[in-house]
């Protein structure tokens, strides 16, 4: 089996997902789906670090970037969008980074105090 | 020789071949600039090829015969990140009630406030439902923009951009909150900036690297399930 089993099982919880958004009329992306089923398989399973699937994820996840390149070069056809609405976009974006930064940070902080009574520092 | 130039515009082995070449390139930046965060190989990559096609006056459309090849793996890949989340997934008892408080509560604020921000400062509804997505992993972003109709070029980038901020800005903006807990730094982190922003964690500490990828996984499924709700409500 090894690497195409692998393969197999990324393909297979890909279309799987896929068709179950489709039946159900989720406005999830199919592949999501696919991803809670793998990650659902392999709790189930407990594979070793020798498996196909485990090592042909880490080689797809190690290249991820390569995989968006292309919807990327897309960006040419928007340029002039990019120029006209800069003020929202770096608006939107700088504000709603910094906001779930701070929601995740602030939140997080008093329930791991609450819960452990300490800090974990290293 | 016209009918060569024929063939290599017209063939999808060019696109795909120059696409490779050209994410190689940005492997390189990345590594002589010490892996800067700004020297995203996939921006790289995308810049160097959006120079080429306009030298050579090639159409986006003739370029995707290749492109879409490559692009087709994008959903096998968003698969494979159940692996790493599998790997962080004994951690989830240890956080339980900061990932299931946080994390959504993380994940609405930053849809909702980039909708919002963007709506009162003039753009669109089509900017509002490419922006919303950005906090989720760049694959999963480009998949839920697909979706709800927003524009998976920009989506692409802008998702790097909150990546890039995470990376350069995230740790200070934790120190200056008075954040030690290496666990809520990396949670924070990943919900915030996804895989950017989980390789800044991982090179300042294992735990935190470790708690930003399982936040990361998490947003973004998160952000899938909330997302096509909040752009529907405001």
């Amino acid at each position: 089996m090894g690497v195409l089993g692998g393969l197999l099982w990324l393909l297979g919880c890909q279309l799987v997902g896929e068709v179950l958004v489709r039946l159900l009329g989720l406005s999830i992306p199919g592949p999501v789906v696919g991803m809670v089923l793998l990650f659902g398989v392999l709790s189930l399973r407990r594979p070793g670090p020798e498996s196909g699937t485990l090592r042909f994820s880490d080689g797809l996840l190690r290249h991820l970037q390569l995989f968006f390149v292309p919807v990327s070069v897309g960006i040419m056809v928007h340029v002039s969008d990019l120029g006209r609405q800069w003020l929202p976009i770096s608006g939107g974006l700088v504000l709603s980074w910094a906001a779930g930064l701070v929601t995740v940070a602030v939140l997080a902080s008093r329930m791991t105090r609450r819960t452990t009574g300490g800090e974990v520092g290293d | 020789m016209t009918e060569a130039l024929d063939f290599l515009r017209d063939s999808p082995l060019t696109w795909v071949f120059v696409t490779l070449l050209a994410y190689r390139a940005g492997l390189w930046v990345r590594a002589r600039t010490q892996g800067h965060p700004v020297a995203q190989p996939v921006l790289v990559a995308a810049a160097l090829i959006i120079a080429l096609l306009s030298v050579l006056g090639i159409d986006y459309d003739v370029y995707m015969s290749g492109g879409s090849l490559i692009h087709l793996v994008l959903g096998p890949a968003t698969v494979a990140l159940a692996v790493p989340l599998h790997r962080q997934a004994h951690h989830l008892r240890e956080m339980a009630l900061p990932l299931a408080v946080a994390l959504p509560a993380g994940a609405l604020v930053s849809i909702g406030s980039a909708v919002l921000t963007v709506r009162a400062l003039g753009g669109g509804e089509a900017l509002e439902n490419t922006i919303a997505p950005k906090a989720a992993t760049t694959p999963v972003a480009i998949g839920i923009a697909e979706n709800i109709g927003g524009v998976p070029a920009l989506v692409a980038v802008f998702t790097m951009l909150a990546g890039m901020l995470g990376a350069v800005f995230g740790p200070w903006v934790l120190d200056r909150l008075g954040v030690q807990d290496r666990r809520v730094r990396g949670l924070a982190m990943g919900a915030a900036s996804h895989g950017v922003g989980t390789s800044r964690s991982l090179h300042d500490s294992i735990v935190e690297g470790a708690f930003a990828g399982l936040a990361m996984g998490l947003t973004a499924l998160l952000t899938s399930l909330l997302v096509p709700v909040v752009v529907a409500l405001i």
